[in-house]
């Protein structure tokens, strides 16, 4: 029996100096990162494990839903001569709110993935260096909200309404065509909605009925929504997986999504589909623009390299591989579409837009508002 | 008897349960107190003075309060129908022995590492969306919630009751069977008294784990329910109100203190010591109604925790109404070449290193705080010891957000620049299994009668020695226990995702979330067969666990 319990510490004891040896070795790399971030000596020993941590580093910190395609980041990193590293911290709202608190010591170079509805949150923090990246000129200027150029729009899509086709098919209904439509009674049931408090969809269909409606009379349009048989769920997940028809066994052929989620459900499909099973409202100012921009952060310790990669950021390369990774429209116009994003993505002439600093002043009110109207 | 030994002894004071005290201590001290108050400093002093609007914004809102009250009642309710559910299944579980008993108490513990996205997808595909389960409507919310509870916390209940259970010792109940009483006034009177401790430390565990409930209630609950957890999230993440959410996060820890400290000073009177009980107890059902039982609950396990398990397989394992691998076919390949692709063996390499390493950290951080807090009941005993055992119990219920936050305003300077390293990652996880582990061995511990430990340690044995010899044996089992527990709360990841700005570690709950981040029927597929997947690595550890705790006290 001693033996045994020998053996049982033993193997623990191996067990565990394994486990912080392969976590070592993996940490290495990124502890050396981090190191040559801030321009630290001692990097001999991590050139062994990874040539090219003797590259300088530029860290991106973002929210989860970034993505970009492996090659263009191997291509470039040799392109601009750095490292770059990704930082995913949460959700959209969760990943600034870090940014902010660490501002004094900040975890990265650039942060990428501020929306409108958080610009004025973000610009307050007093954060961001100005700068004016090469490509900015190739921009729409109505996507540009800081004069001062410390945040630079990256990206752009509309929310908006998605719908089941095949539904509204099967039923003999007319698909809707405004935000109207959705509290006339043959839309009873039929809609499923994020409640904005925890969802950034959600939040930007409020602001595009605070924008069809005005601020005094949303609340009775969501009144008779709510009257009409709408239905809240707290993410875009649950919406979309879990109770819209086109994408689940759920019972709501209607769902606030973006404009271009038609496109993802045509690049996602195995037996390439030739239409997408949905289709989405975007006229009579019933689509939310959503513009993200992204900005090079305080405290950087390598401003030029910063600023290279920002330009990388508005380059046409990789604002063309921006729409098949993260499903949004490239902010940098001569950047070209992919061919499912040309057919069947869409995109609203007359978006609804609302100033940042309104909604910055009045984000919690109409938070509480809508809560206290719409959830009790 | 020779006189000169003590003096000599008492030149080094420091009892090594004390240095082992250390271990847990310094742990909480560097990891949970350090970042809370950097955090609740930062939220409550914001330019060196501090506004009272929070209490304004708590006590004055009607919606406020309500979210406080839902939070204790829902959490009560899911706490007792999860030990309805759990004592009759324990009672057959710690007295029969039947073919498949194993492979029962493995699959019950499978959903304890299964997101709430996929817990929801798993009941809709099991119920549909329109189902009823136990006459209720599975549509309402509030059922959600409780099922969900139920489903998560089942197992953990059936663990600690099954546990203990087993070692109660036949021979008191055999005895008030022989002087007349019948079945149910041995269990009222004989077995439920005796099974107190396990019960309790059982039902405080579960209250806590449901009382900060998060992804279940944000996701399953949807927007009209919402507990103290999901308000801090709400308002730290998204509404940047860190004042309220630091405290809410301080009513949640405060409430938890209380209630622990309550909990431990009733429960420090230990159980009966029956060690070797539980070969004699267990049994094969003989008659009838044994065999009914014993089929009752196997039945019953089946239909509560496993068919959504397995309707999500089918799920993944469907594609146009016919069988089909193609999901699990598309997860190795990287179709947008995109730089956060995880291949799947890179994912379940990452989450079983991951678990691993929590689980050790845990166990051994765990070990010594119960040996401390044991020590420290039998030997010194006084008032300032017994706050040890409540703020051991605290990670579980400290809000992820709030911590998380508090970790990057404070760990962000070397020695201790931890913010984006890979370590935090496992540490993260090894605080909220470690109150499981304690929770776990501590009746155990404390189950061993203090003359066995003097009598050794009067025979010369070292406190090592004796913990190797004695109480290591003893507790090897509850060891086991918890070391599931701490396991599966690291592959599940809970809270844990949001804990960190973390750089790319592709584990199978990030894999999961990636897929459903976007639109698309293959994205849906993917995401169910990478559940599977962390199914049967769940599976795979609970086996691989069992095993090495066989194979290392076989014989005793």
């Amino acid at each position: 029996m001693k033996i045994k319990i020998d053996k049982m510490i033993k193997s623990t004891i191996v067990l565990l100096s394994l486990c912080i040896a392969m976590i070592s070795l993996f940490a290495c790399s990124n502890q050396a990162q981090d190191q040559t971030r801030k321009q630290d000596q001692t990097q001999k020993q991590a050139t062994a494990i990874d040539k090219s941590v003797a590259m300088p580093v530029i860290t991106i910190m973002t929210h989860d839903s970034f993505s970009v395609s492996k090659e263009l980041i191997v291509k470039s990193q040799v392109k601009l001569g750095v490292k770059i590293v990704i930082l995913k911290s949460g959700d959209a709202g969760e990943a600034l709110n870090k940014a902010i608190l660490s501002k004094n010591n900040p975890l990265a170079d650039i942060f990428y993935g501020v929306d409108n509805t958080f610009l004025s949150r973000a610009l307050k923090a007093d954060m961001f260096v100005p700068y004016a990246p090469e490509n900015i000129d190739s921009v729409d200027n109505a996507l540009k909200l800081d004069s001062e150029n410390r945040l630079n729009p990256v990206d752009y899509g509309d929310v908006c309404l998605n719908y089941d086709i095949k539904w509204f098919k099967a039923n003999d209904k007319d698909v809707p065509t405004m935000l109207e439509d959705l509290i006339k009674p043959g839309y009873k049931d039929l809609l499923v909605v994020q409640n904005p408090a925890t969802s950034s969809p959600g939040m930007a269909f409020l602001l595009a009925t605070i924008s069809r409606f005005g601020q005094d009379g949303y609340i009775d349009y969501w009144k008779k929504l709510k009257a009409n048989g709408l239905l809240v769920t707290n993410g875009w997940k649950e919406a979309y997986w879990g109770k819209f028809t086109a994408a689940s066994e759920g019972n709501r052929p209607i769902v606030v999504s973006y404009a271009s989620s038609p496109s993802a459900e045509v690049f996602y499909s195995e037996t390439k589909l030739t239409q997408a099973p949905t289709g989405v409202v975007i006229e009579n100012g019933s689509a939310f623009r959503q513009i993200e921009f992204a900005g090079i952060l305080k405290g950087t310790k390598n401003l030029s390299l910063a600023k290279k990669t920002m330009d990388f950021i508005l380059s046409k390369d990789f604002q063309e591989d921006i729409p098949l990774q993260m499903f949004v429209f490239p902010a940098n116009q001569t950047a070209q579409l992919p061919e499912v994003f040309e057919k069947y993505a869409k995109i609203t002439t007359v978006p609804a837009l609302i100033d940042p600093q309104l909604i910055d002043t009045k984000r919690d009110i109409w938070i509480r508002e809508w809560t206290e109207n719409i959830l009790q | 008897m020779d006189r000169k030994y003590t003096p000599v002894e008492k030149k080094f004071n420091i009892h090594p349960y004390v240095l082992a005290g250390l271990v847990p201590t310094c742990f909480f001290l560097l990891f949970y107190f350090y970042p809370l108050s950097g955090i609740f400093l930062k939220s409550f002093f914001p330019e060196g003075k501090i506004s009272f609007l929070f209490l304004e914004q708590v006590f004055a809102s009607t919606r406020m309060m309500k979210i406080i009250w839902f939070t204790f009642w829902q959490a009560g309710l899911s706490t007792l129908l999860t030990l309805v559910c759990a004592l009759p299944c324990a009672f057959v579980l710690s007295r029969y022995t039947f073919k498949g008993k194993k492979t029962i108490k493995i699959l019950a513990s499978i959903p304890f590492v299964l997101p709430a996205v996929v817990v929801a997808a798993a009941f809709q595909a099991c119920f549909g969306n329109n189902g009823f389960f136990f006459g209720m409507k599975i549509e309402n919310p509030l059922v959600l919630i409780l099922y969900a509870h139920v489903f998560y916390n089942f197992s953990v209940m059936l663990r600690i009751i099954t546990g203990f259970w087993a070692t109660l010792q036949g021979r008191i109940k055999e005895a008030a069977m022989v002087l007349g009483a019948n079945p149910f006034q041995v269990f009222i009177n004989i077995t439920l008294p005796l099974l107190k401790p396990a019960i309790s430390a059982a039902c405080v565990l579960v209250f806590i784990f449901c009382f900060s409930s998060f992804g279940i209630i944000l996701i399953l609950g949807g927007p009209s329910f919402s507990t103290i957890e999901a308000e801090i999230y709400r308002q730290a993440a998204h509404l940047f109100n860190l004042p309220l959410a630091s405290f809410l996060s301080l009513i949640q820890i405060g409430f938890t203190f209380c209630l622990m400290w309550i909990y431990t000073s009733f429960t420090k009177k230990a159980a009966m010591f029956a060690p070797d009980a539980e070969k004699t107890n267990l049994k094969q059902p003989v008659f009838l109604w044994e065999k009914i039982m014993v089929a009752g609950v196997i039945i019953f396990i089946l239909l509560l925790c496993v068919a959504p398990l397995i309707a999500l397989v089918v799920k993944s394992l469907t594609y146009n109404d016919t069988f089909s691998l193609i999901f699990y076919k598309a997860l190795f390949e990287n179709k947008t070449d995109s730089i956060f692709y995880i291949p799947p063996f890179n994912a379940i390499k990452f989450s079983f290193l991951f678990a691993v390493t929590a689980l050790v950290i845990a166990l051994f951080t765990g070990v010594c705080a119960a040996l401390f807090i044991r020590f420290c009941d039998r030997k010194i005993n006084n008032k300032w010891t017994s706050l040890f055992d409540p703020i051991f119990m605290l990670p579980l219920s400290t809000s992820a957000v709030t911590l998380g936050f508090g970790i990057i305003i404070t760990l962000d300077k070397p020695p201790l620049n931890l913010r984006t390293s890979i370590f935090l990652i496992p540490i993260a996880h090894a605080l909220v299994g470690f109150p499981f582990v304690v929770r776990a061995i501590l009746p155990a511990l404390r189950s061993i009668p203090e003359n066995l430990t003097d009598a050794a340690s009067m025979l010369g044995a070292s406190p090592l020695k004796i913990f190797k010899h004695i109480d290591l044996p003893l507790i090897s089992k509850a060891l086991v226990a918890g070391a599931i527990f701490a396991f599966t709360i690291s592959l599940g990841e809970f809270g844990a995702t949001i804990f960190t700005a973390r750089p790319d570690t592709p584990t199978i709950p990030v894999a999961i979330y990636r897929f459903l981040g976007q639109p698309g029927a293959m994205n849906y597929g993917q995401a169910m067969a990478i559940s599977a997947i962390l199914m049967i690595v769940t599976a795979l550890g609970f086996v691989a666990i069992e095993k090495f705790r066989k194979e290392s006290s076989e014989g005793f």
